[in-house]
């Protein structure tokens, strides 16, 4: 237990280091910030939160183009489709990841409802994807089975 | 340090696609090295930014779950042959880098 909180205590060291690292050098950047406490997180609902609050979780709208069995957890494909109207924001979460969210894409006026990324899945896992479109958050999950794990090597 | 990146536009029914390859570690901070035993740090790109024209379309930020060398695909809705794209990366060390490219 101890490691794990050692673990964790400083890699939420490294993240503030580097923000306020990254904020000197590049103050244009710095509005965007990196949503620190979403990534920390290690349960998936904790992230789910910390970047969609309490807002309506509601099921369907997304098509997750996802293998059902990945070979190497290291590098799994996701293709992320959607037809929702004003999507703001998909973010890709792996339940059973040591940090459960992986990636999330902001949406802004010129660019649509798709995002394709590779992600390293521990091992095998329910994976979850969540839209945000207008006031609702949309989700679609789909369990992908790992034989080999692809984190910590 | 530049680290090569890669960028391809292609068209998909009525808008485009924009795949992006970053040759990057995206180290987790948990493997350990073989060698010496320790833990290699965590470094890994944290913000990738999509401009069409200059402005911003999208941003994609990312953990340490993304695989090695990300490979990101985002769609652009108004984008028309002669736009201009341009990608900028910024990693947790402080690294960065960009890409710029024309929609044909």
């Amino acid at each position: 237990m101890q490691r794990r909180t050692f673990l964790q205590n400083t890699v939420a060291g490294a993240v503030l280091v580097t923000a306020s690292g990254v904020g000197l050098l590049n103050p244009r950047k710095a509005q965007a910030a990196w949503p620190k406490a979403a990534f920390a997180a290690v349960k998936s609902k904790d992230s789910v939160k910390a970047l969609f609050g309490d807002a309506e979780i509601v099921e369907g709208g997304i098509t997750l183009k996802a293998p059902l069995q990945a070979e190497n957890g290291a590098v799994v494909p996701l293709k992320i489709t959607t037809s929702l109207p004003n999507v703001e924001e998909i973010a890709v979460v792996v339940e059973k990841n040591p940090f459960p969210l992986t990636s999330r894409l902001k949406v802004f006026p010129g660019s649509g409802g798709y995002f394709a990324v590779r992600v390293k899945m521990a091992k095998t896992s329910k994976v979850y994807v969540y839209v945000k479109a207008g006031d609702k958050v949309h989700v679609a999950a789909q369990e992908i089975k790992v034989t080999i794990g692809g984190c910590g090597g | 340090m530049a680290r090569t990146i890669k960028m391809k536009i292609k068209k998909s029914g009525s808008e485009y696609r924009v795949l992006v390859l970053v040759k990057h570690p995206m180290e987790t901070g948990r493997r350990k090295d073989k060698k010496t035993g320790k833990l290699v740090p965590a470094h890994y790109i944290e913000t990738m930014t999509f401009s069409l024209n200059g402005k911003l379309v999208a941003e994609a930020n990312m953990g340490t779950g993304v695989s090695k060398n990300p490979l990101l695909g985002i769609s652009l809705t108004a984008a028309k042959p002669g736009d201009k794209v341009s990608i900028h990366w910024a990693d947790n060390k402080g690294e960065s880098g960009s890409v710029e490219s024309v929609v044909k």
